[in-house]
């Protein structure tokens, strides 16, 4: 059991820690910077205007954020139910097999208002389908999950490589992709919006699904928090044997929560495949399922911190790309580098300083700080 | 002149707009048994984690042994030679007993060779204190009352000169207790100091040296046991005159509601822990299933209610069975109006981390009050909790406190509030006042009649025989898995004790 923390006021737990984490993780990341021979204090500035300084770069940067927040509510539904659905990846993957067909199925015959509510059918049900199997393992056989979903991201990437190769890819061409989709299959750009709050955007792939990434945030929220369904998620969540005395069958809600799951990560693919590129290209989903995680941990499974993290993760992709070109010394993978430091502070280290600075709150009030009672400790 | 182990003063601790804790003083002579009494959430617990190092007095000193002593964790409590043994267990329930009483008290880098020595450390403390449990057993497979043995264990392991118990006898029979009290009485002539919070005045009464009472987080009394009585006592406690015996009419038998038939059950390493039991409960009685912790009480109850899979047998409910093949559907039998309030309140009958109004429907949350289509209707959710907190007094009366945050005797209220709300045909009740104050008993109990004089049958397990004798219509005692005998409420304390203790039924009789 872990020592009693002290409960912090609301700012201080979802503003101050966070942004705690994310100064170490951006010191420890300015030491590497250092490392490699550049000047850290630059490269957080470079890094910070390429991911916001002109018009151009937000687009960008929430164009990359509209995927994280399709993968990082994905990731929390999961977490509500204790489960870790780490397959974000190929279910997102196989969704844009689901926003592909219904596109080149379509796009000439419908225009894009009416194939869009068709592509996110199509992008949920094939996510939801490719989770569907280590969620029924998991339920019936107790295969782990976390084992399974992983080995599904890699079936997911055979699988399209296939199908993109010798099914999907037009007669006589050179690239394993579909063809084009035509009008019918491209969402409307987003860029006026920003245009129209002044910003000059020439061209960037920001489009609509971000709207949508935003209503599945509050539809994630309602469902959690405010339906029967999502009451019986958190409650197997957290107490499996008092969700079977209350009559959750642990095999149903399991799947239930692992399709939301995977529906959500196959959403993501709306973004790229309907939104920008406009056809089903190999590794379209590049590591999005996985930074899900994080956003999930970073913004605690809740939507209203999913978004913001999801914003985060956008900048670092988008500055990232900005700081790679301008500094020479630092390459891509630098860049993940920096990425997978924020990861482990923001994330996997979350309870690293909380401690510490519950300790501080309580000596500054002892009146004021409550204490989060143990588990399994109430009298 | 015998010295002070612990001294408190000035000792005070809030949560929020609760003061759990008041400017409490109290000394603890070494070498005696001191007995901590008072309602639920008077804040014993509280005051308890706080020299156990778990929470941080917002005011106040602490000495131990003469000395100012900062208590910031539990490794710094173990340190000064205090052990506590919690009123809710902090066991690994995947791990074996050996591993539990190790656990954090490794020692060395390789785990076999401390493995081995642990071993002999707790098979000579089983021994010397004759606390018998199996060192490979798995905490899971444990009934309650062996779980708190191995509680026992692990802070005799750790070599505590101070230990802290609370409420260590509320899964214990008085035979089970009167052991504990053995081992207690031989810790204290071996100059080791125990703090005992109970809410059983008899147990006071017949093993403190010195008692202090708190109400509402004030220390309000304390008293030598020999110059007090249970009366006054009582009175200290709640402030009013308290009736410790239940007053209860005749019942009236009607038909049966519940059957049990030739029921066998096998836990899950497949020992036999139900064997061939058949009885039946009648509409308007109480029928109290007594027995020493572990002699298949809570397999019975699961398998009856459908969560654990028997072997062979029959279940009717009102008529028509219940499946017993494990996969039953509970929420079916709440239907069909089956109550149930289960033995072990933390992790079955309530999710500790949920909001006090999202536990207030545990189980009952398909019903359409709290639905408004798809969605909860959270108003009506809230409300409906508020009554219950109102109508059964649970403190603090705030429905959106985590549940976790109530004390224990308030948590066992929000699920007894659930499942009697429910006006079932057939209420079965495991241990339904494990825990709770003298007060809050006398109100459980004349809702158990209540609920019996409109017409309910009652199933009521315990391991309290007082509690069993005062309420039960009929009493069947297990032992060893097998119903071995029956009785009247009338049945001695000595009559039903051998009963429980396996002794032959014909000897018992005589
Ligand atoms: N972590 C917490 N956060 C908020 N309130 C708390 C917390 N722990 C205890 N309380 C409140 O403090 C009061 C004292 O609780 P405590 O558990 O010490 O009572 P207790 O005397 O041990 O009761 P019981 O006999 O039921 O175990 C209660 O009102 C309880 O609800
Ligand atoms: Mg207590």
């Amino acid at each position: 059991m872990s020592a009693p923390y002290a409960k912090l006021p609301a700012w201080a737990d979802y503003g101050l820690i966070p942004l705690i984490n994310l100064a170490v993780a951006f010191l420890v990341a300015g030491l590497v910077v250092m490392l490699v021979g550049e000047n850290p204090i630059r490269a957080a500035a470079i890094l910070v205007e390429g991911a916001l300084g002109r018009g151009q770069n937000i687009a960008y940067t929430l164009y990359y954020a509209t995927s994280f927040i399709f993968t990082g509510l994905a990731v929390a539904v999961a977490f509500h139910c204790s489960l870790f659905n780490i397959g974000g990846e190929g279910q997102a993957y196989v969704g844009g097999l689901g926003v592909a067909l219904v596109c080149l199925a379509f796009d000439s015959v419908l225009p894009w208002w009416l194939v869009f509510p068709l592509a996110i059918a199509g992008a949920a049900l094939f996510g939801a389908a490719w989770a569907f199997i280590p969620a029924y393992f998991q339920a019936k056989r107790g295969s782990h999950i976390v084992i399974t979903t992983i080995m599904f991201n890699f079936i997911a990437a055979s699988l399209m490589v296939y199908l993109l190769v010798n099914v999907l890819k037009p007669a006589g061409s050179q690239a394993p992709q579909t063809r084009t989709f035509l009008e019918g299959g491209q969402l409307p750009k987003l860029n006026f919006v920003l245009e129209a709050l002044g910003f000059s955007v020439r061209s960037a792939p920001f489009n609509l699904s971000f709207l949508l990434a935003l209503l599945a945030a509050f539809l994630v929220w309602v469902l959690i928090w405010r339906t029967r369904l999502g009451y019986e998620i958190r409650m197997r969540g957290f107490s499996p044997k008092a969700a079977r005395y209350a009559g959750v069958s642990e095999t149903k809600i399991i799947i239930i929560a692992m399709l939301i799951s995977g529906a959500l990560a196959g959403m993501m693919a709306l973004n790229p495949v309907m939104g920008d590129q406009n056809r089903l290209q190999m590794d379209f989903v590049t590591g999005a399922g996985f930074v899900g995680i994080a956003v999930a941990l970073m913004g605690r499974s809740h939507p209203a911190g999913i978004v913001p993290a999801a914003i985060l993760f956008g900048m670092l992709y988008q500055g990232g790309a900005e700081l790679a070109f301008e500094m020479p010394n630092i390459s891509r993978d630098m860049i993940v580098i920096i990425q997978g430091l924020v990861i482990l502070f923001a994330g996997a280290l979350e309870n690293m300083f909380r401690p510490s600075v519950q300790a501080l709150f309580a000596s500054l009030s002892p009146q004021a700080a409550g204490v989060e009672a143990r588990q399994g400790e109430g009298g | 002149m015998a010295h002070t182990a612990i001294e408190l003063n000035g000792i005070s601790k809030s949560f929020g707009a609760v003061h759990a804790n008041r400017n409490i003083d109290l000394k603890i002579t070494a070498g005696t048994i001191h007995g901590i009494i008072g309602e639920n959430g008077a804040g014993k617990s509280t005051l308890m984690s706080i020299l156990y190092g778990f929470y941080q007095a917002d005011s106040g000193r602490i000495q131990v042994a003469g000395k100012p002593a900062s208590i910031k964790t539990p490794s710094a409590a173990i340190a000064l030679g205090i052990g506590m043994v919690h009123q809710h267990f902090m066991l690994v329930e995947n791990f074996t007993v050996l591993e539990n009483v190790m656990l954090g008290a490794e020692g060395e880098a390789l785990l076999n060779t401390s493995i081995a020595k642990a071993r002999d450390e707790l098979e000579r403390l089983e021994r010397d204190y004759g606390l018998e449990v199996d060192p490979d057993a798995l905490i899971e497979d444990l009934p309650v009352g062996l779980q708190q043995r191995v509680e026992i264990l692990k802070a005799l392991y750790r070599g505590a000169d101070i230990l802290i118990l609370d409420e260590p006898t509320g899964v214990l029979t008085p035979a089970e207790a009167d052991h504990l009290f053995r081992i207690l009485r031989q810790l204290k002539e071996e100059g080791k100091t125990v703090i005992l919070i109970t809410h059983k005045l008899r147990e006071i009464m017949a093993i403190t040296d010195n008692v202090s009472v708190m109400r509402q987080g004030a220390m309000v009394a304390t008293r030598k046991t020999a110059e007090t009585t249970v009366e006054e006592l009582a009175e200290l406690m709640v402030g009013r005159h308290v009736l410790l015996r239940v007053e209860k009419g005749e019942g009236r038998a009607g038909d049966v509601m519940l059957s049990v038939k030739n029921l066998t059950v096998k836990d899950s390493r497949g020992v036999t822990m139900v064997d061939d039991v058949s009885f039946d409960v009648r509409a308007g009685e109480i029928v109290g299933i007594a027995g020493v912790a572990g002699n298949g009480q809570s397999q019975l109850l699961e398998a009856i209610t459908g969560v654990r899979q028997a072997v062979s047998g029959t279940v009717t409910l009102d008529g028509t069975p219940v499946e017993l093949t494990g996969e039953a559907d509970p929420v079916d039998l709440r239907k069909r109006g089956m109550a149930h309030v289960p033995e072990d309140r933390h992790h079955v009958g309530l999710v500790l981390p949920f909001e006090e109004n999202e536990n207030a429907m545990l189980g009952y949350h398909w019903q359409d009050k709290y639905l408004k289509g798809p969605l909860l209707d959270i108003e009506a959710i809230r409300d409906d909790a508020r009554r219950k907190i109102e109508k059964y007094d649970i403190r603090p009366a705030d429905c959106r406190l985590k549940t976790a945050n109530f004390s224990g005797g308030n948590q066992q209220k929000i699920v007894l509030a659930r499942e009697m709300e429910q006006d079932p045909k057939v209420l079965i009740v495991g241990q339904p006042t494990r825990g709770v104050d003298v007060g809050a008993i006398e109100f459980i109990h004349r809702r158990l009649i209540d609920m019996r004089d409109q017409g309910k049958a009652v199933l009521l397990v315990s391991v309290e025989l007082d509690e069993i004798r005062s309420l039960s219509d009929r009493i069947l005692v297990m032992f060893a898995g097998r119903v071995v005998g029956e009785r009247g409420p009338e049945a001695t304390e000595g009559e039903l004790g051998l009963l429980m203790a396996g002794v032959e039924k014909k000897e018992a009789a005589e």
